[in-house]
């Protein structure tokens, strides 16, 4: 890893991996990656928000779930395979023993009218979360390779295509991908000189 | 609901999540509906009903929502074990259908994923490497911001959903401006929802 700053922190062991992942899955209801960029970036200052979604950009594009990808690239950034498992597990077993508890007790999701309420207040309030993770991360757009613009272009066209206009989201992944990932090729390779100079282009 | 399983079943259960895990690009849940085709309509493992509700209660419920997964693997178990009543055995049955069901989401998109990062981090200093991150980038983030606003707006009614876009529009804001600690918003989401007024 580049010694990038020198205020950024580290988990300490795989111990701290898995517990710090078994909390910020038990925070995430209606998804844990809001909760994820929130505490590891804002506030446990494990990475910066571009590293973070240099992160996410891998983890979104293999196949298999998104965060589950995150939190063992995460945890193998630290401590190699048994770091990624301690990751993982963290983030599954406790709400999986939640979850069953639940199935157990009620056979499926409670249907009182206040519990139908509050869910659906959780809800909206967790779309807020993954709004607001989505805005603050696109601080980082200024920085990119290809030019604020194009690279506020393309945001914007990936939002248009799946938020408004509903196509899959494997289009924007690979279609837009593709001609994103091809114009910062060519960016890149007219500064042959970002080569060497290895910490990340967000350094203040 | 009471079925039968062969070890010869749950060979092909184990195979159907694990092929399943290679093709799930943007999460589990999009291949939800070739999960459907298996384990309702070919199979006739699950109803429909258990189906829905296992991803209405992983969805509600904290934690990733590939967990949905698990309570299909429960459920299976469950059934093959001739109902929860029967007791310890259908209990064994539904632990062995969670194991089942979340290795083969998991273990082989983990594999994939974990040996790519790896050569990833490798050969970082290579264009190619810092295209494909920088270049996705913008994608991924556009993306970020379009799941949270389907989240919001899954029915297009105006004139009945305003509040819970004014909850999420109130979320958002706090986010992105203040520190508050995430949790909090939540509760008060779930408290402003149970009173019944969204």
């Amino acid at each position: 890893m580049s010694s990038v700053t020198s205020e950024l922190s580290h988990p300490k062991s795989k111990t701290e991996l898995f517990v710090v992942f078994t909390f910020l899955a038990l925070q995430g209801f209606g998804g844990v990656l809001a909760v994820v960029q929130n505490e590891l970036v804002d506030r446990r200052k494990w990475m910066t928000k571009a590293q973070f979604v240099e992160e996410w950009s891998v983890a979104q594009v293999m196949p298999g779930p998104n965060v589950a990808n995150l939190c063992l690239m995460i945890g193998g950034k630290y401590f190699g395979l048994p770091g990624a498992m301690a990751a993982l597990m963290g983030l599954l077993f406790a709400p999986l023993m939640i979850v069953l508890a639940l199935a157990i007790l009620f056979g499926g999701v409670a249907d009182s009218p206040t519990a139908q309420g509050a869910l659906k207040g959780m809800g909206a309030v967790s779309a807020g979360l993954i709004i607001a993770t989505g805005l603050k991360l696109s601080t980082t757009l200024p920085q990119n390779p290809m030019g604020m613009r194009t690279a506020i272009l393309f945001a914007a066209l990936s939002f248009a295509l799946v938020g408004i206009f509903r196509f899959p989201l494997i289009w924007a992944l690979f279609g837009l991908g593709i001609v994103a990932c091809f114009l910062t090729y060519r960016a890149l390779k007219q500064l042959p000189t970002t080569l060497d100079t290895k910490p990340k282009s967000e350094e203040p | 609901m009471t079925i039968s399983l062969s070890p010869q079943d749950w060979l092909d259960f184990f195979v159907h999540f694990a092929s399943l895990s290679l093709l799930g690009i943007g999460g589990a849940i999009t291949t939800a509906p070739d999960m459907h085709r298996y384990l309702v309509d070919e199979r006739n493992w699950l109803t429909d009903a258990t189906f829905s509700s296992s991803i209405a209660l992983a969805q509600s419920a904290p934690g990733p929502n590939v967990l949905f997964v698990a309570l299909m693997g429960w459920h299976i178990g469950i059934n093959a074990g001739g109902g929860f009543s029967a007791g310890a055995s259908a209990w064994g049955l539904g632990l062995m259908g969670v194991a089942l069901s979340m290795l083969g989401i998991l273990l082989p998109s983990s594999v994939l994923t974990y040996k790519a990062t790896k050569w990833a981090h490798q050969n970082r200093n290579l264009i190619s490497v810092r295209a494909f991150k920088s270049g996705m980038a913008p994608i991924v983030i556009g993306l970020l911001v379009s799941t949270g606003w389907l989240l919001s707006v899954p029915q297009n009614d105006y004139a009945k959903n305003w509040k819970l876009w004014l909850v999420t529009f109130i979320a958002t804001l706090v986010v992105t401006r203040t520190s508050v600690h995430l949790l909090w918003l939540i509760a008060a989401g779930g408290l402003v929802g149970a009173t019944g007024i969204l």
